[in-house]
């Protein structure tokens, strides 16, 4: 749905047979996640959607990438300390 | 911003390469590879063994958060101080076969060295199940934490 317009919960709430705040939590959610992204438009906030975000998240080689990054990342700390106590 | 630690791994290829710049100098950077209480401390694992010599072994077991061990184990077949490893490398108690690793350090300046992991797997499917796995952890996790988000706000 916010794939092609942006929409306000409200919109967004009125497609599920779902109570509105569980509706408002899922977003707050999403929107915490970056997928979603808020826009104030009066006195309406309006949900699109991150394209970029959800590109990334689809592209499943970036979880195994992330996992030697921060391994990486410890090294050279582990390193740098290890040096200076030398 | 540009990534420092890049995954190339081309489809339908039985192999990837990991590619990684560290502000560290090459013998630092070889060395956290030889050491077990370094290699413990950014692989996040214990070293039972760690033989860093040519035709020398080694065996890491790691406690996952549900308090699960796995161990990890392999063989050296090169080792040639601040310059490269060639080692294989197998997951113990699953399908995944055993997997052979080059690693070569290089020096860029005096300050900075540069890692490249090329990775063989046995099949292209091997390849491909081994880069989806924490992708299916990440999932499992963040369904966990949804799961866990929800409960509270119940």
């Amino acid at each position: 749905m916010v794939a092609s317009q942006s929409m306000s919960a409200g919109a967004i709430a009125s497609n599920f047979d779902t109570a509105r705040p569980t509706v408002s939590k899922h977003l707050h959610i999403l929107t915490e996640c970056k997928l979603l992204r808020q826009e104030q438009n009066g006195r309406e906030i309006y949900y699109h959607i991150n394209a970029k975000k959800m590109k990334e998240v689809a592209d499943f080689i970036e979880p195994f990438r992330k996992i030697w990054d921060d391994r990486f990342n410890i090294l050279e700390s582990v390193m740098k300390t290890y040096k200076s106590k030398k | 911003m540009e990534l420092k630690t890049k995954i190339f791994a081309e489809d339908n290829k039985q192999e990837i390469v990991i590619t990684r710049e560290f502000d560290l100098p090459v013998d630092l950077l070889f060395k956290a590879h030889t050491k077990p209480e370094i290699v413990e401390q950014w692989m996040g694992t214990k070293v039972l063994k760690l033989d860093s010599k040519k035709h020398g072994s080694y065996r890491f077991v790691t406690t996952d958060p549900k308090g699960n061990q796995h161990g990890f184990n392999g063989t050296i077949h090169e080792f040639v101080p601040d310059q490269k490893i060639t080692r294989t490398f197998e997951m113990e108690n699953t399908a995944f076969p055993v997997q052979l690793e080059f690693l070569e350090f290089e020096k860029i300046t005096d300050d900075t060295s540069k890692l490249t992991m090329h990775i063989i797997y046995k099949s292209v499917a091997d390849r491909d199940n081994m880069l989806k796995l924490p992708f299916a952890q990440g999932i499992n996790m963040a369904h966990n934490r949804l799961q866990d988000v929800f409960n509270k706000l119940k």
